[in-house]
């Protein structure tokens, strides 16, 4: 049943796939400007365009070009990029694991800092800690993200030097395993490079990280509140159950599911604002990559880009489900 | 009427409930005590404050909106309304089980049953659960399995070993019931406070459950409140009845004197309206119970009562006693002997 379900869902997503590559292709084709003219300046001559034109393919019918491109696409190519001059798709591979560290590190705390403060919120309500965490979670969706991330520089990188200002990493990253420098200096043994490393990424990923860290604490604030009124609340209260077993496995079970949901659209969420913090901190992740291709119409980037962001979003809602399954025996009981 | 202390001694407990109009004057002066070994039923209309009067002695009323205005609630002595909460939990933990109206909600639907017995067996009574209680599931050799087993043969559940494996969502309402049963007797109680048990379920789980209940009352030596609107589950159950108008008890005997010579206008509405397939006629009680906003001067009853005086608007009445165990709170009783009430009640039943 499991993997009749896994099957299903997997192809489902390489539908969604392809439906996104023909998307984006056009899209890219039909924005304004000759990325060809584009490349080579105003200096070059007809001549040199029309010859780069044909070397890209772009004189051929549009939906030749697409199926050229599909092909490409089956052997893991994505074409040249027409800045860097590589394939687009080592491009990605080179920068993909700075976004995903820093994306995975702002919800790694968006959670661990927005679930106890939702759940304590909604224990002591119109409280003072229920206040605090109220006004914080509206201060914090509300925050410009550019900005908040400059005043983060200025105040604990600029003054109080606690944190460098921009970049990955100071000093030799480590050995190359997963590509993110955390994961692999934590695998390697490497000191110097874990801390290094953990100091590079606070300040970018407490900028990502603030507005889904106050939309998580009021979710689960708010559903907190409703498993406090649920007849097996009342039931095991009176059964005797100790509050903290209550509160942080019985009832937080509950109030995580439907939360889970929103975990998975600030993924995507966090993909698409990742753009402004990388900039801010020039941190060299796909972002940055995808918004110059934008700028400089190299097509192929902007393609590669969008696709690889589309493939993330969907695994996360792939892995989201498959943990509501996990989670949630009525899902899983229903034939 | 005996003379030892009572396990639970209710006296003129109010609640009321905040609402945007005012205060909800829900409970008005409630008196009811249950002795060791007892069955009393509360008996009333849907909304007369049954549940209330249950949820109050439980501690488990929603403050605010609720207020305990008045009134005190001893537990073999210890008046629970005034302990802090902590002293109150460990208490009711201890000594007081509940069973639910519903069984459909009063499982946690994303835990086994297993899951959620196992932890509440091992840690019950405890004030923090330790970190083993968060990560890992239980096994078979854990001690309180074996003691998740009994409790599930108790309430004849069959094949408990695979219940325990089940989630709530794939058992039916009478099966939960019984899970609900077994749960409530982990801390061996001695009083149980059940909440209308059969009500969510079919007739024909009815008559199980019930059965259930007494049988175990009387292996576990339990004192039990029994709040229903049912007078027919109150008789198969319960030694004493409680029947309860808008917030205030009206009149309280043994079972078969209340049924049989009942004193107060309204049980005996509420006994005529029980439907009979003998073919009499059905009769109900007109009217529908008060705004407990602005209730009813004097009686609350007296709106709705055929056989009401000048005073019933004008002064509420008390609780007395007729005879021995038998206590009423209406006027037209409070003038005569008690020879002229025994009148009275041929009267009615003639």
């Amino acid at each position: 049943m499991s993997l009749y379900f896994t099957l299903r869902r997997i192809s489902h997503m390489v539908l969604v796939l392809l439906g996104i590559s023909i998307l984006i292709f056009f899209l890219a084709r039909i924005l304004p400007g000759d990325p060809a003219r584009l490349t080579l300046g105003p200096e070059a001559t007809k001549e040199q365009v029309q010859n780069l034109r044909h070397q890209l393919g772009l004189d051929k019918p549009i939906y030749i070009q697409y199926y050229m491109f599909l092909k490409d696409l089956m052997r893991g190519k994505l074409g040249v990029s027409l800045i860097t001059k590589r394939d687009v798709s080592k491009d990605l591979l080179q920068r993909f694991p700075a976004t995903l560290e820093l994306v995975c590190f702002a919800m790694t705390l968006a959670i661990i800092i927005g679930i106890p403060l939702g759940v304590e919120s909604a224990l002591h309500k119109d409280k003072f800690i229920d206040y605090f965490s109220r006004i914080f979670a509206f201060t914090g969706v509300s925050m410009p993200r550019f900005w908040l991330g400059i005043m983060l520089q200025l105040i604990f990188a600029y003054v109080l030097s606690l944190f460098p200002l921009t970049g990955r990493i100071s000093g030799m990253p480590p050995r190359h395993i997963t590509g993110l420098y955390i994961l692999d200096s934590i695998l390697t043994g490497n000191g110097r490079a874990f801390v290094d490393s953990l100091s590079h990424i606070i300040l970018p990923a407490t900028t990502l990280s603030l507005s889904p860290l106050a939309q998580i604490t009021r979710l689960i604030r708010a559903n907190m509140i409703e498993q406090l009124r649920k007849d097996y609340t009342i039931v095991s209260r009176i059964g005797g159950m100790p509050e903290n077993l209550n509160i942080y496995k019985f009832m937080l079970k509950n109030a995580f599911m439907s939360t889970l949901t929103i975990i998975g659209l600030l993924f995507g969420w966090m993909l698409g604002n990742a753009f402004l913090v990388e900039t801010v901190f020039s941190w060299p992740g796909i972002a940055r990559y995808g918004v110059n291709s934008v700028l400089r119409k190299d097509f192929n980037a902007v393609i590669g880009v969008t696709l690889l962001v589309g493939f993330g979003y969907i695994t996360v809602n792939f892995i989201v489900d498959l943990l509501y399954r996990y989670l949630d025996p009525r899902i899983r009981l229903r034939k | 009427m005996r003379t030892d202390e009572p396990i639970l001694r209710i006296e003129d407990l109010a609640v009321y409930f905040k609402t945007i109009d005012g205060d909800a004057k829900v409970l008005d002066g409630v008196d009811i005590s249950i002795h060791k070994g007892e069955v009393v039923a509360l008996v009333g209309e849907t909304g007369c404050g049954k549940s209330v009067t249950g949820k109050t002695i439980l501690g488990s009323l929603p403050i605010p909106p609720a207020k305990i205005v008045r009134g005190r609630c001893f537990f073999k002595g210890k008046d629970l309304l005034s302990l802090d909460k902590d002293e109150r939990r460990e208490i009711i933990s201890n000594n007081i089980s509940y069973v639910p109206q519903d069984p459909m909600t009063s499982l946690n639907p994303v835990f086994t049953i297993g899951e959620q017995m196992l932890a509440l067996i091992r840690w019950h009574g405890k004030k923090r659960a330790g970190l083993r209680a968060f990560l890992g599931r239980y096994n078979k050799r854990d001690d309180s399995w074996g003691k998740a087993i009994e409790l599930l043969n108790k309430v004849k559940i069959p094949s408990p070993e695979m219940i325990l494996n089940r989630y709530p969502v794939e058992l039916s309402g009478g099966m939960r019931q019984r899970v609900l049963i077994a749960m409530s007797l982990i801390g061996n109680p001695s009083l149980l406070i059940a909440d209308e048990p059969t009500t969510a379920l079919d007739v024909t789980i009815q008559k199980g459950i019930i059965e259930l209940i007494k049988e175990k009352v009387e292996e576990e030596n339990l004192s039990v409140l029994y709040i229903t609107h049912n007078l027919g589950v109150a008789r198969k159950l319960s030694d004493r009845i409680y029947v309860m108008y808008a917030g205030n008890i009206v009149e309280t005997a043994k079972t078969s004197e209340l049924l049989d010579s009942p004193l107060h206008p309204y049980t005996q509405g509420l006994i005529k309206s029980i439907p009979k397939l003998t073919g009499e006629e059905f009769r109900g009680i007109d009217g529908r119970i008060p705004d407990y906003i602005y209730p009813p001067s004097g009686c609350r009853f007296h709106p709705r009562c055929d056989r009401a005086i000048e005073k019933c608007s004008m002064e509420k009445p008390k609780l007395l006693r007729i005879k021995d165990s038998h206590s009423v709170a209406c006027h037209i009783y409070s003038y005569k002997e008690v020879t002229s009430v025994i009148d009275e009640r041929s009267d009615i039943t003639g």
